[in-house]
């Protein structure tokens, strides 16, 4: 093993470091505004793992997207929003459910583990085609090319949708 | 045996996105923590294509193509549930999915 490897495992690990950290701070924080910056920590580490994964243009898409967009509106929405005025109101977490949810969690996470390790995969016949950008353009425009028509509707009729209702709201927070 | 040349790893940290997921929409009480915890199950799903595609996949556009697709989703999805969040904080003074019962107020 070189030095290289040794880097790359390095900083794979730096990735995983970032998505528990940030995932934790987001699930325990104490205010929403926390939880969005842990969101978008764990969503970097996210980006980096595309990037060992071997797509660098994902993981360029999921910082602009979530990171870049995502985060931002709902940085947007809590600051716009409710404003809390007692303490009790501004704590994110209910003491209640504590038990159940993380429960919950755990159970499916140990059994989902034990599918996964116990499951021997197999791969598929690799057909052609690369991990380059080219490559995912020319798929996503000849045989992608519905479903991505209608993601770009599905875009623009969700943002008018939006607009209306925030537009709604406003009109009657108004009155 | 490299950790980052693993299908298991990716799989393992998916499946801990996920359950992150599960534990904060089940604990946070507001709508937009709900929000912040559905981020989670969408990244483990996409993270968990996204290996699949890597590592078995016969086409290896398919699953970043699908990832691509989820993060359009989100991006839809989260700028329509802030706005809903407003109309509703508007209505019934609190976010709060206890509080917020009445179809009609």
């Amino acid at each position: 093993m070189n030095f290289y490897r040794l880097l790359v495992e390095a900083v794979f690990v730096i990735f995983i470091i970032m998505i528990c950290y940030g995932g934790f701070i987001a699930v325990r924080a104490r205010y929403l505004m926390n939880a969005v910056m842990g969101l978008a920590l764990s969503l970097l580490g996210v980006a980096g793992l595309y990037f060992h994964l071997g797509s660098p243009f994902l993981a360029l898409m999921q910082t602009l997207i979530y990171v870049g967009a995502v985060c931002v509106i709902i940085a947007f929405g809590i600051m716009v929003g409710p404003k809390p005025k007692h303490d009790e109101e501004k704590r994110v977490m209910g003491r209640r459910n504590a038990i159940l949810a993380s429960m919950a969690s755990v159970c499916g996470f140990t059994l989902l583990i034990v599918a996964v390790i116990d499951t021997a995969w197999v791969p598929a016949r690799s057909g052609k085609g690369d991990f380059s950008v080219a490559f995912l353009g020319e798929n996503l425009l000849n045989q992608f090319c519905l479903a991505f028509e209608l993601i770009s509707v599905l875009l623009l009729t969700a943002i008018l949708g939006a607009l209306i209702i925030a537009n709604i709201g406003r009109e009657e927070s108004g009155r | 045996m490299m950790i980052s040349d693993n299908l298991s790893t990716y799989l393992i940290i998916s499946l801990f996105l996920f359950s992150l997921g599960i534990y904060g929409m089940v604990r946070h009480r507001s709508f937009i923590g709900m929000l912040i915890s559905s981020e989670f199950i969408l990244n483990g799903a996409s993270l968990n294509f996204v290996a699949f595609n890597r590592f078995l996949a016969p086409n290896p556009a398919v699953g970043q193509i699908f990832a691509l697709f989820i993060m359009a989703l989100a991006a839809a999805e989260s700028a329509i549930i802030v706005s809903i969040v407003l109309m509703v904080y508007s209505r019934f003074h609190s976010i709060d999915p206890d509080k917020v019962r009445d179809l009609k107020h």
